[in-house]
């Protein structure tokens, strides 16, 4: 540190850091800044398939969000964002984070759980997409072979063609997906607890809820604010698993349908309602990047404060 | 050294003069489509339209469908685009013809448009101009297809009434086969459902009382072939609501079912995934005996030419080629696939049933008549259809709803 400090600023220092810095600003802005400010430059106009037309102000964001027709399938969309965000905190994130603990006690054979916890991760989301739906098929899936076998036959669903349980599959399937990064990175912040302050814990005669929940918890805090970070921006950018297990439409009859979804069959078109309409779909796109933006800094600078130097 | 740029160049000389003389020099035309499955038939055709225009070239280029219109408006919109492009029908066709990407086509300049009954041209008409922008390829029709082996082994017919149809689907049940392998999981298989059952219930009449105003969604007719659906739905798959669109396929496939309702397009596929099956087609059922029976179609889509091409000419002579009645035999025996032009001749037994059936249809309704705004009345239909068999609202309130979302939009429903 002391030593690069000394080094004097010379031209050829100053073009060094030109060059590490140059070529990533370049890249940001051409291929994210620019993309964000022509979206929301877009959102302005009135669209004719891909075709630009005139300057129409506020009047596409008027339509997303008070629109007879647009405002009570984005508001709907919405709330299932908010569901799925609540569900995945508690099944995903609390999930991993027991995973994380059960791993950290290092049981038998803990370094082959640590790789088989983190493998779903790994996979494409199209192929778990598939996968699940294979399992939740209502005939010859698993899930309901499995509940049958077990005389558990009133427990049998037609998981994703009912209104009921679609989301809730969508969401365990979700979890199932990426239960195994939560782990990890709250299997990283527990290794990072000094072992004399659990220790001292366990000598003080905690039981092993009071160390979870005074010690542990509060200590692997800088953990749970990357994590419910990403998993806010997650929640609401949602989108390839119920493209893959339910469709653009959000079937049945909307009861799966996120904003990720919306968005698409808005911009895009789907095969049911060809029309493109760039506009909204720019509009909508702008507020929910507004939103993630405003509430994830918020989030993340309400969780920084609970975490404790140590 | 030099010799051979002498020869190189006499060579090039004798070559523009030979090309002058026989037919002008190559055109070359550029070809988009989203069939990469029917690549093979289209350069065979290409090289049918080369024997008869030596002076042309055609060069068939494919994307990947989910992507296609977006890559097609982008091109188009930035002035470039093929010369010729295959385009897609109703509300699809209007967001590329409407910018004023598509050439206007008529009877000077594809005389050919003769071969094509009216409703397959009304599907490539924008409706703003009423003018014509694309020579339609495809018929396709909503249906029921039967499997011929279960219904002999059971000593049934195709029923001809809703109440045979009832009937015929309990005595099937009764001896545990599957009625019907449809399901209603996948939200746009039940707006092929309702095509393939109901429009004998529906009618002709009942499509020109909305286009005219007089009737609208709530219209008793609609309401009590959703209530007959609603009825039927029983002798669908096993738990249905669950049931997807390639676990429906499958289960027919498989021979495991004795009916699927739905499009004229899967009598291909699935003979090509069991050749084995034997199979039928046969129209909606009608409430009582006399009744018309309908079948409900549309058009897929058409050949277009770009409206900014400097190979104009070069363009049209191949769309007209893609317009005659040859060009429509091949097409419908080797693609398995009704064309709409006039006088083909068609060699596939299911096809020719498809074809007379054809002859009494009705619109496929939401489709050809509703995707232009938003919320589509095909969207409208299928959610609505979906949440009614799920047992979540009545006929009535699927009607109702469906109703109301045209209602935002259509003028001859507000008054």
């Amino acid at each position: 540190m002391h030593a690069s400090r000394q080094q004097p600023r010379t031209l050829k220092h100053r073009l060094w850091v030109a060059f590490l810095v140059v070529p990533p600003i370049v890249f940001m802005s051409l291929f994210v800044v620019y993309p964000i400010l022509s979206a929301f430059a877009y959102a302005f106009y009135d669209w004719q398939g891909l075709a630009r037309g005139p300057f129409v102000g506020l009047k596409n964001f008027k339509e997303v969000l008070f629109g007879v027709t647009m405002a009570p399938v984005v508001w709907n969309a919405f709330l299932h964002n908010v569901y799925a965000l609540i569900a995945l905190i508690i099944i995903q994130n609390g999930g991993g984070f027991l995973l994380a603990w059960l791993l950290y006690k290092e049981p038998f054979g803990f370094r082959f759980h640590r790789i088989a916890v983190f493998v779903p991760v790994v996979l494409s989301t199209i192929i778990v997409g598939f996968l699940w739906k294979l399992f939740l098929n209502p005939n010859f899936g698993i899930i309901n072979q499995a509940l049958y076998s077990l005389g558990l036959d009133s427990w049998a669903k037609p998981w994703l063609g009912d209104s009921s349980t679609a989301l809730g599959a969508l969401i365990l399937a979700n979890a199932w997906h990426f239960v195994g990064f939560p782990a990890l990175v709250y299997l990283a912040g527990m290794q990072r607890i000094p072992t004399e302050i659990i220790e001292a814990a366990r000598l003080d005669g905690t039981n092993e809820w009071q160390l979870l929940k005074n010690i542990v918890w509060p200590l692997v805090a800088p953990s749970t604010t990357i994590l419910f970070t990403l998993l806010f921006i997650g929640a609401f950018n949602w989108f390839e698993i119920p493209y893959v297990m339910v469709g653009l439409d959000g079937s049945p009859f909307g009861s799966t349908d996120v904003l990720g979804l919306v968005f698409y069959r808005t911009a895009f078109g789907n095969q049911s309602a060809s029309i493109q309409n760039f506009g909204l779909g720019s509009a909508l796109a702008t507020l929910l990047f507004l939103f993630i933006v405003v509430f994830a800094s918020m989030l993340t600078l309400w969780l920084r404060r609970r975490e404790i130097q140590f | 050294m030099k010799l051979t740029r002498r020869i190189l160049m006499g060579a090039a000389a004798a070559g523009f003069m030979l090309s002058g003389t026989a037919a002008m020099a190559q055109t070359e035309l550029t070809f988009w489509s989203w069939r990469q499955e029917d690549k093979a038939f289209y350069q065979d055709i290409i090289k049918k339209f080369q024997a008869a225009e030596p002076g042309i070239t055609v060069k068939f280029e494919t994307y990947a469908p989910e992507n296609y219109q977006t890559i097609l408006s982008t091109a188009l919109a930035a002035g470039r685009g093929p010369d010729v492009i295959q385009v897609r029908a109703y509300g699809n066709l209007e967001t590329i013809a409407t910018p004023g990407y598509l050439l206007a086509l008529d009877k000077q300049n594809v005389p050919e448009l003769a071969n094509f009954p009216e409703a397959a041209l009304a599907a490539e008409t924008l409706r703003s101009d009423g003018k014509v922008y694309a020579v339609p390829f495809a018929m396709q029709a909503q249906l029921v297809v039967y499997n011929k082996k279960i219904f002999k082994d059971n000593g049934l017919n195709p029923p001809k009434t809703w109440d045979e149809m009832m009937a015929l689907a309990q005595a099937l049940k009764a001896k545990n086969i599957n009625p019907f392998s449809n399901g209603t999981a996948t939200a746009w298989q039940n707006e092929t459902i309702v095509g393939g059952l109901l429009s004998s219930m529906l009618g002709k009449e009942f499509e020109a009382d909305i286009v005219s105003g007089k009737a609208n969604f709530t219209d008793p007719r609609f309401v009590s072939a959703l209530a007959k659906l609603k009825d039927i739905s029983q002798y669908f798959a096993p738990n249905f609501i669950g049931v997807d669109y390639p676990s429906s396929q499958q289960l027919f496939v498989a021979g495991r079912a004795a009916m699927f309702a739905g499009g004229s397009y899967e009598v291909a596929n699935f003979k090509n995934q069991n050749p084995t099956l034997d199979l039928g087609v046969f129209p909606a059922p009608v409430l009582k005996a006399g009744d018309q029976a309908l079948i409900a179609t549309y058009y897929d889509g058409g050949y277009a030419v770009n409206a900014k091409t400097e190979k104009k000419d070069a363009a049209l002579k191949f769309v007209r080629f893609l317009a005659t009645p040859e060009y429509g035999t091949a097409f419908t025996n080797t693609l398995k696939n009704l064309s709409p032009i006039k006088g083909i001749k068609i060699e596939d037994p299911i096809t020719q049933d498809v074809a007379k059936l054809a002859e009494n249809a009705m619109s496929y309704l939401m489709l050809v008549r509703f995707r232009y705004q938003e919320p589509s009345g095909s969207v409208l239909l299928q959610s609505n259809v979906q949440k009614m068999l799920a047992g979540q609202q009545t006929p009535e309130q699927a009607a109702a709803e469906i109703n109301k979302g045209i209602a935002t939009y259509y003028k001859p429903f507000q008054k």
